[in-house]
């Protein structure tokens, strides 16, 4: 119960220091000071409090689209288990119902992002799904790689961290996982090297220029909502490379820092690299395909 | 029961004749065509539930005058399981018919449509109690025929007439290879009773020959990528309650067959299960990959029934691999999953059809390029369609969502979870299947986005109406069955189970269940969960709303101050880049002009992708066959005085031979 209670407490209040954090790394590369770490807090309180215009293109569909967004990924991260050793909601086959409530956000996001009628928008849908359809097996490679190790079909039981699988095919294929669901993170929730959150060319944007026409608590639910699918891609990530523990505050301590590495991770990539032309995203996707189902080779031989 | 169910059979076979009676544009003749269509539909549904309580064993057996056959119908679980579908869907086709195909409105073909509405349905329920292969394919031959007559329906369109005549010639190709079947077996076994054949009766090279017919005859008719050519335009073409009983019901006559004749073999090899998981895999991810392509709604719906094929086709071939490995939790997962879509396939893709017919009624194209922002004025559609896209694409909490949850976890147990056998094909079996699930979604937002949301793109769309009752009411049932069974399943499953066992037998099933070994109880939970988090989440921001929601002004286009309709981005712009990505199977045609000189006129884009098996493959070999066969002109030479020499020449040769 006190394990359920402390994962809703941190679902609710980290995702958005995870946003602190990167734009915090991005402006210490850049020798700015940037805006203070809990600024992501003070836009969503902001937005929220704010009215809202409506185009009068959009049906209901238009309104639908940030509600599911936010509560297939809320739902989500139910099912993963965080710092203690199971999830509020564990299961034979949760694994499934968690890539598949990412898919239902995506499709209504994507509608949303339709139903103004505007091109621009209709772009960034259209590459937010191509681009899913890439990332999408990268993700099931890997979660195969992690049933083999561990025997198990809950990612309560499959995410056990590197330890358990102390042979050295096992090490070998979790790292290649590691890398390809990194690369995954990255796609999803449209970061550099795959999309500039900070762009203001609609043109070549991806996720931001989807929600464009948004406004007021809708919007601030979109960026609640994507916080939080950097939360769970973050927390897949974590759980995959760290051990678990017995003891449960280490446990905790140790999946928040991890949480705030990998921000900093991808920080310091915004900061170090350059954004892929749109053309060559697919290649570095089907890399990320390639490396995971090296992976199931390895373990599956 | 059995007497019951064979009465619902003729009632509705019957139920066209009385309206050939009437006059041409009497609406008297299709409201009682509709009436005995509905009541053999309701009778033949509880006759199949009442047939399945425990104890009860229903079949009747019949002396018949045929050689070698049989009048021997059986009430089993895999019989049941299809039988639910055919009625229901034949039931809900038949009343949307009322205002979809109002007799007034077509006078030339309403009766004939109604008539062979009625024939196919008998024909199809035979077919899946028949147990006698004479039988079967007598009632195949009803199937395949009247299907025939209801794709030609609007015969004075020349696309009609081809596709028409292109189903004709592969349900004919079908029925050949299922001759060739039963008489395998009837040599091998010395009857045509479709019964379970024992161990070692079946030499290999027999057994394997039977299954390779098995999997053309009725993959043909289930339209198994390569084996599809006949499908997408046939379901284009026919009238949209008929699309909706091709696709979710005729085409499953081809996995019924498949899934019976291998109960039927013993003891398969590995390969057996491998081939179907392969032809899955390359009908789902294909299947879908061509629907991103298409323009024409319908055509699109018809490819991703190649996709859901594909997907049934995965579970049956884990079922098998399973049967042959002896680990029976994926045969239950297996062909319980591929059963379940089945069921699910027939729900949502007629309802998607269905849906689709109410659009094509109101703005008379199926264009999807042509429409847009139809969630305005036709509400109700679009909502169904809506339900009925996120079904299709295998999303929680509706009912796709289940079964290919559990094609999933059979599959991830070939890893060797919970078992000590494992088999590496099945892992990479799964990527495929997410790989289909995430093309789907991307195929939907594309095609609900074009036709429903935006602003209007032609003049087809200004007038466009909502459809009448008649029409909405059947949509209506199938939407609510999609989320019976998404937010429920453990309604299903004993009926699942009866089917599996019959499959199997229930001597190697030792007492598993689909409800010990799939999470059923869950998923009903999280569904539930999932709808709790959505209506708080729309509380929410109604709450936030209130009082805060500024005058509505036009779309904010980025600067520009006079957005239109046209600079919309379409459904071929959407598509675009998956259609490159799959570019080595599409073989896209783009007619994309090049603007030059200094004022060039105006020019239009257009692009098409053609069904690659069809256009590349068939067509080019069907021409080379004509070519081949008018060397034959130089005997054949059609006048009386050469075939007189012929004879002549004959005779003389038999005269002195010798």
């Amino acid at each position: 119960m006190a394990s359920t209670v402390i994962h809703l407490v941190l679902v609710a209040l980290l995702p958005l220091l995870l946003l602190g954090v990167i734009g915090k790394t991005k402006a210490l590369f850049a020798g700015r000071v940037g805006s203070p770490l809990l600024q992501p807090y003070h836009d969503l309180i902001k937005l929220l409090r704010k009215g809202s215009v409506f185009s009068t293109t959009t049906t209901w569909v238009f309104r639908a689209g940030p509600v599911v967004g936010l509560a297939a990924t809320a739902l989500a991260t139910l099912l993963l288990p965080c710092g203690s050793r199971s999830a509020p909601i564990a299961f034979t086959g949760d694994l499934i119902l968690f890539a598949y409530l990412l898919g239902l956000a995506r499709f209504f996001t994507a509608l949303a992002a339709l139903d103004t009628g505007s091109s621009f928008e209709g772009m960034g849908a259209a590459r937010e799904v191509t681009f899913a359809c890439l990332a999408e097996p990268a993700l099931f490679f890997g979660l195969l790689v992690t049933a083999k190790l561990s025997g198990h079909l809950s990612l309560s039981t499959m995410l056990v961290g590197p330890l358990p699988h102390g042979s050295q095919l096992g090490m070998a294929a979790l790292v290649l996982v590691l890398v390809s669901w990194l690369i995954v993170l990255l796609a999803e929730n449209a970061r550099i090297p795959f999309d500039d959150p900070n762009t203001h060319l609609e043109l070549t944007m991806i996720h931001e220029v989807m929600v464009l026409d948004h406004s007021g608590p809708a919007l601030g639910m979109i960026l609640y909502g994507a916080a939080l699918k950097l939360f769970v891609f973050a927390a897949l990530v974590v759980r995959l490379a760290l051990p678990a523990t017995d003891n449960v505050w280490a446990g905790w301590g140790m999946f928040t820092a991890g949480l705030l590495v990998v921000a900093v991770l991808v920080g310091v990539v915004e900061s170090v690299m350059a954004r892929l032309p749109l053309v060559h995203i697919p290649r570095l996707l089907v890399a990320a395909c390639v490396l995971s189902a090296l992976g199931l080779t390895l373990v599956v031989s | 029961m059995m007497a019951l169910l064979l009465i619902a059979v003729v009632l509705i076979g019957a139920s066209g004749a009385p309206g050939l009676l009437f006059e041409r544009r009497s609406t008297f003749g299709q409201w009682l065509t509709t009436c005995l269509a509905v009541a053999g539909g309701s009778l033949g549904l509880a006759a199949t539930a009442l047939g399945l309580r425990p104890g009860e064993a229903p079949e009747i057996r019949a002396p018949w005058a045929i050689p070698g056959g049989e009048f021997h119908v059986a009430l089993d679980g895999i019989s049941a399981v299809f039988l639910l579908p055919i009625f229901l869907v034949s039931l809900l086709g038949s009343v949307y018919g009322l205002g979809y195909w109002k007799q007034a409105e077509h006078p030339d073909n309403g009766r004939q449509l109604r008539l062979f509405y009625g024939l196919l349905t008998a024909g199809m329920a035979l077919l899946v109690i028949a147990r006698n292969a004479i039988l079967f394919l007598a009632a195949w031959e009803v199937m395949a025929l009247a299907a025939f007559f209801l794709v030609a329906t609007e015969d004075q369109e020349e696309a009609v007439r081809a596709a028409a005549w292109l189903y004709l010639a592969a349900a004919h190709a079908a029925t050949l290879c299922l001759f060739a079947l039963f008489a395998l077996l009837r040599s091998a076994t010395g009857s045509y009773a479709l019964s379970v054949i024992g161990d070692g009766v079946l030499a290999p090279g027999i057994a394997t020959a039977v299954f390779i017919l098995a999997v053309v005859g009725f993959g043909l008719k289930a339209g198994i990528m390569p084996l599809h050519i006949w499908l997408p335009s046939s379901h284009a073409n026919a009238p949209s309650h008929v699309s909706a009983l091709l696709s979710g019901v005729i085409i499953k006559m081809g996995i019924y067959g498949l899934v019976r004749i291998c109960s039927l073999l013993p003891a398969p090899p590995v390969w057996w299960g491998g081939l179907l998981l392969a032809l899955g895999v390359i009908s789902g991810v294909l299947g879908v990959a061509f629907a991103v392509g298409q323009h024409d709604l319908k055509r699109l719906l018809a490819y991703h029934s190649i996709e859901n094929i594909g997907i049934i086709v995965m579970g049956l071939g884990l079922a098998m691999v399973g049967r042959s490995l002896g680990r029976v939790d994926w045969v239950v997962l297996g062909l319980g999953g591929a059963l379940l879509h089945v069921w699910n396939h027939a729900l949502f893709k007629s309802l998607l059809f269905l849906s689709a017919g109410s659009v094509i009624h109101a703005v008379h194209t199926r264009e999807i390029d042509q429409l847009g922002g139809l969630a305005k004025a036709m509400p109700r559609t679009s909502l169904c369609f809506l339900i009925g896209a996120v079904a299709i694409c295998g999303l929680p909490p509706l009912n796709g969502f289940v079964s290919e949850l559990l094609i999933y976890l059979g599959l991830f147990r070939t890893l060797g979870i919970g078992g000590e056998v494992s088999w590496a094909g099945g892992a990479f079996a799964v990527p495929a299947l997410a790989l289909i699930g995430t093309l789907a979604v991307a195929c939907f937002v594309k095609v609900y986005g074009a036709v429903f949301l935006g602003m209007a793109r032609s003049e087809h769309v200004r007038d466009a109406h909502e459809s009448g009752l008649t029409m909405i009411a059947p949509m209506a049932v199938l939407a609510f069955f999609c989320f019976l069974l998404g937010l429920a399943p453990a309604l299903a499953a004993p009926m699942l189970d009866r089917a599996i066992g019959a499959w199997a037998g229930p001597s190697i099933l030792s007492g598993m269940s689909l409800s010990a070994l799939a999470p059923l109880g869950w998923i009903s939970a999280a569904g539930v969960l999932l709808v709790a988090f959505l209506l708080c989440g729309a509380i929410l921001l109604r709450g936030l709303l209130r009082g805060r929601v500024a005058e509505p002004t036009g779309t904010w286009d980025c600067g520009y101050a006079a957005p239109s309709p046209r600079m919309q981005y379409t459904a071929s712009s959407f598509a675009q880049m998956l259609v490159g990505l799959f570019s080595w199977a599409l073989w896209a045609r783009t007619h994309a002009p090049r603007a030059q000189g200094f004022f060039p006129g105006p020019t239009h884009f257009h692009s098409e992708v053609p069904d690659t098996v069809l256009d590349r493959g068939v067509h080019p070999a069907a021409h080379w066959l004509a070519w081949l066969a008018s060397w034959s002109r130089l005997v054949q030479q059609g006048s009386i005085q050469v075939y007189l020499v012929y004879i002549f020449v004959v005779l003389v040769v038999l005269l002195f031979w010798r």
